[in-house]
């Protein structure tokens, strides 16, 4: 692949910016010279046609909701409407300073108050922060919230975090920042949280748990409203992380389940793009045992006049720089309005329809661990697909047929995972068509191994060496090698 | 609905092959406790046009977009070329998810690996990561990291760190338990490294600081012991000043929103994330390496995945996940369009036009620069009579400024503070004179 440094520079081209229009000073007498840079950054000097084939040559060697089928479990990658970029990019929007005067900011202001009161309304909670920018970036937050709570009450001891087997990777870390130690709960032979496990772990030391619901292998905990009333009884908070919205959207809410604090996803369920690995959105709701701890400014309206309001002596502070993404919100209000009731709805029913519909069918040929009703995603394993073959030559194999692999090697439970997430966003021939695809992968692995093994053959680059880049990391442009 | 391509006989056709006879059968195993309880949001479903025309109205509320832009203290407004939006607007970019599958995200894998060499160049740094959410998490998490390497507890940090820094990292070091040493000003607005506390993990440095004062960083390492030295800059003034790498800094942080993001009200923003290559375990955030496929090809793949939470889970250098992929392509483009001559030109116009506006207002009676120390593109101005009185004419006469209640937890009390980026043409800076002048 070549980057930006291997194309060839032109001479100092310019033109983006105009000539000085003020009388020039000369810089030194401006700075002290021993301020001023020695040697220049090594970036490239290159005409716009170059920069414009160079990143659509990379654009292309990408794969997007666009592109094709992206059954990627836990990340909702469905749809993103392209009125979504427009809206953010109105100039009312993205030309606006972070630092304006309130009263000159009231469109923006507004809509950050009126998302507050969907979120607050699609959880069921007593509050809304739109401040974290991720999941990770809430459920901090979340903790955050857990270690306030606590040494408000003076119980400070509560220094324990529980966790089912299938959390994700973001919440032990974050619970971790927050200064918590983590318990694992394992699951139960359905893959639910083991009642009599959790009340054995619960006492005066626990802060609380982490919940995700649906949990990762796509199954509603059916004893949901007893674990959380369990691990309120013994004093402690339930964490709901909501990657998994897409599930129960317009039909049930995480207040009415027992959740103390809920994250959202909105680059997941709400529509928002990925953008590659970010920027996201992750707003917090809380019941109203926490709304006095929740971070700083709040979005605050009297009187049709909205503001930002600091006076919050309780608060855990702020965790933005600003007000979260902003223009990342922007775009989940537009999809909610679109939306409405019937069709927050019908994402639901949908993707869950979609998602039993694939697993019935997937599972006459690949092993399904947890059989049952699932909601909008499921894990099959490719264990014991043929002798020798991983999930990993499967997850190859499907990019070879055009198709995003799912989720591979998550959740843990389950050996050689494959999550599998179709969404709401896909109709019945993607759906059928996907199926035939893994049903032509488990006869090819029988039969010609190597397919699998060698694959891909058919993307940009072949299976990649991590061994090596992980012994020997290369992580900038080597400037001082010499062009092959 | 719009975005949902199943059909009415579609959903019939899959219910029957599930087993099911409806919809509401496939949601069993959610207690009819907790559905009796939902209640709607009371929306109706609205037409696309419709909400486009909804939000343009919110958008037009938005009076201070219009105006002329002055505002700063982190975020500017700055020009972003077409080539930015139209590349970020490819699908293949915008709606992928984060690389896990690097065969087919060699295309975002490699602009991560452009970006993270840009960044080095541009700080003088090693190696850095592919972003953090934006300049304030990267601060706080840089302070985390040298708590990891250095674990003494405690960080100093200068009063003249901007407000929004210094709230972030009060609630990170309140969560992690790391003491804070404010650091106060000198007279001419640098910082006084005068009474340092012995153990520390860190020192924190930003320059240019909340004042727009530049910080001399020369020597400064040699000073602090076995503190590391975080400095946090501005991207764009690398243009034209010594990078902290030369003064030896262990970390770099920084605000990338001046390289080619709209101001967006504050989000997303970009943190920019550089260190030594012997802290490379320790650093947090995704990188992307260099290797080869099967065939020895060249590609990219994720790189130190070890560090991270998937792997590590508690024991992760960081929980970051999602971070700001789409913006630090911008920044890559920013940069590849602008290149080094381009770059520099920027920066100049910015120091320029500052300085050009900065002796227009301080030749008016009673104005004055707050501090001597030298800036960049943004200054700080003491004020004949009320600061706020004087904001209110600018903004009535359309200029964007700053309130100057947002200077006084730094300590300054009736100032202030004004940002020129190379958007301001010289009429618009000769008219914000004139303005100042028929006050008096």
């Amino acid at each position: 692949m070549s980057t930006i440094f291997d194309c060839r520079c032109g001479d100092k081209i310019g033109g983006l910016f105009p000539e000085l229009d003020v009388p020039s000073q000369g810089v030194e007498q401006l700075i002290d010279p021993q301020l001023v840079r020695t040697r220049p950054p090594r970036l490239p000097d290159l005409s716009e046609p170059q920069v414009a084939r160079h990143y659509t040559t990379l654009s292309k060697l990408n794969f997007g909701v666009d592109d094709g089928f992206y059954p990627l479990g836990s990340c909702t990658m469905k749809y993103n409407p392209k009125l979504n970029e427009d809206v953010a990019s109105l100039p009312g929007f993205a030309g606006l300073h972070p630092r304006s005067d309130v009263a000159r900011s009231q469109g923006a202001l507004q809509l950050l108050f009126e998302l507050t009161g969907f979120l607050r309304n699609i959880a069921g909670m007593a509050d809304v922060s739109l401040q974290p920018v991720a999941g990770a970036h809430g459920e901090m937050s979340g903790m955050f919230l857990f270690k306030k709570y606590f040494e408000a009450r003076g119980e400070s001891n509560r220094k324990r975090i529980l966790l089912p087997d299938t959390a994700h990777g973001t919440n032990p870390a974050s619970a971790a920042l927050a200064g918590f130690s983590v318990t694992e709960i394992p699951s139960d032979q359905v893959g639910m949280i083991d009642l009599k496990v959790l009340e054995e772990a619960l006492d005066e030391t626990v802060a609380g748990m982490m919940l995700t619901v649906p949990n990762t292998l796509g199954i509603f905990e059916a004893n949901i409203l007893q674990v959380t009333e369990k691990v309120h009884a013994a004093g402690g908070l339930c964490y709901f992380d909501g990657a998994n919205l897409n599930s129960f959207l317009g039909q049930a809410r995480p207040g009415d389940m027992g959740a103390d604090v809920f994250h959202f996803n909105l680059h997941k369920t709400m529509s928002t793009p990925h953008g590659g690995g970010g920027p996201g959105a992750g707003p917090i709701a809380v019941s109203d045992l926490l709304s006095d701890y929740l971070p700083v400014p709040r979005i605050i309206q009297e009187n049709g006049i909205y503001g930002l309001d600091w006076d919050h002596p309780d608060s855990m502070g702020s965790i933005h720089s600003f007000y979260g993404n902003f223009l990342v919100v922007v775009k989940a209000f537009a999809y909610i309005l679109q939306l409405g009731d019937e069709g927050l709805r019908a994402v639901s029913e949908n993707a869950v329809l979609n998602a039993n519909y694939l697993q019935e069918r997937l599972k006459r040929t690949y092993p399904l661990p947890y059989d049952g009703l699932c909601k909008h995603e499921f894990v099959l394993s490719g264990e014991g697909i043929a002798d020798g073959i991983t999930t990993l030559d499967i997850a190859k194999r499907l990019i070879d047929y055009g198709v995003h692999p799912p989720t591979v090697y998550f959740p843990l439970t389950v050996r050689e995972a494959l999550m599998i997430e179709p969404t709401e966003t896909e109709n019945k021939d993607t759906l059928d068509q996907f199926a035939e695809i893994m049903e032509t992968i488990a006869a090819e692995a029988k039969k010609n191994p190597q397919l699998l093994h060698e694959a891909p053959r058919n993307a940009p680059v072949r299976r990649l060496d991590q061994t090596q880049a992980a012994k020997n990391p290369v992580l900038t442009y080597p400037f001082d090698e010499k062009p092959e | 609905m719009r975005y949902i391509p199943n059909t009415a006989d579609d959903r019939r056709e899959m219910l029957a092959s599930i087993g099911v006879s409806s919809i509401e059968e496939l949601f069993a195993d959610i207690s009819s406790s907790i559905k009796e309880k939902f209640q709607p949001l009371g929306l109706p479903a609205r037409s696309e046009l419709e909400v486009a025309s909804m939000l343009g109205t919110m958008a037009d509320r938005n009076k201070s977009a219009d105006a002329v832009c002055m505002l700063g203290g982190g975020v500017y407004d700055h020009y972003v070329p077409s080539i930015v939006g139209h590349m970020l607007s490819r699908s293949e970019f915008s709606t992928a998810y984060t690389p896990y599958q690097p065969e087919i995200s060699q295309g975002t894998l490699t602009a991560m690996f452009e970006f993270q060499t840009f960044v080095c160049e541009l700080t003088g740094m090693e190696i850095a990561n592919a972003s953090m959410y934006d300049g304030a998490t990267a601060l706080a998490e840089a302070v985390l990291m040298a708590e990891r390497i250095r674990k003494k507890g405690a960080v100093a940090v200068p009063r003249s760190l901007f407000t929004h820094l210094r709230r972030v990292l009060d609630t990170y070091c309140w969560a992690t338990e790391i003491e804070i040493h404010e650091v106060p000003y000198a007279e001419s607005g640098t910082v006084e490294l005068t009474s340092l506390p012995e153990e520390l993990s860190a020192i924190v440095i930003q320059t240019p600081n909340a004042f727009g004062v530049i910080e001399p960083l020369a020597g400064l390492k040699d000073r602090i012991g076995e503190a590391l030295l975080i400095v946090s800059c501005h991207p764009l003034s690398l243009g034209l000043l010594q990078p902290p790498g030369v003064f030896d800094a262990d970390i770099v942080v920084a605000e990338g929103q001046s390289l080619g993001l709209s101001m967006g009200y504050g989000g997303p923003l970009l943190g920019l994330f550089a260190t030594r290559k012997e802290y490379l375990r320790q650093m947090p955030g995704r990188v992307s390496g260099r290797t080869v496929d099967a065939d020895g090809k060249t590609g990219y793949t994720m790189a130190a995945q070890t560090r991270e939470q998937h792997i590590r889970r508690q024991r992760a250098t960081s929980n970051i996940c999602t971070d700001s992929a789409l913006c630090a392509l911008a920044a890559t483009i920013y940069l590849a369009s602008a290149g080094s001559a381009g770059l520099r030109q920027v920066a100049e116009l910015n120091l320029q036009k500052a300085h050009y506006l900065a002796d227009g207002i301080t030749a008016i009676d009673g104005y004055e620069r707050a501090f001597s120390g030298a800036f960049f593109n943004e200054f700080v101005l003491t004020v004949p009579g009320d600061a706020a009185v004087i904001h209110d004419r600018l903004v009535q006469a359309g200029f964007a400024v700053e309130a100057p209640d947002d200077l006084r937890s730094v300590g300054l009390e009736n100032a202030l503070r004004l940002a020129v980026t190379e958007k301001r043409t010289r009429e618009e800076l000769d008219r914000l004179i004139q303005v100042l002048e028929g006050i008096r």
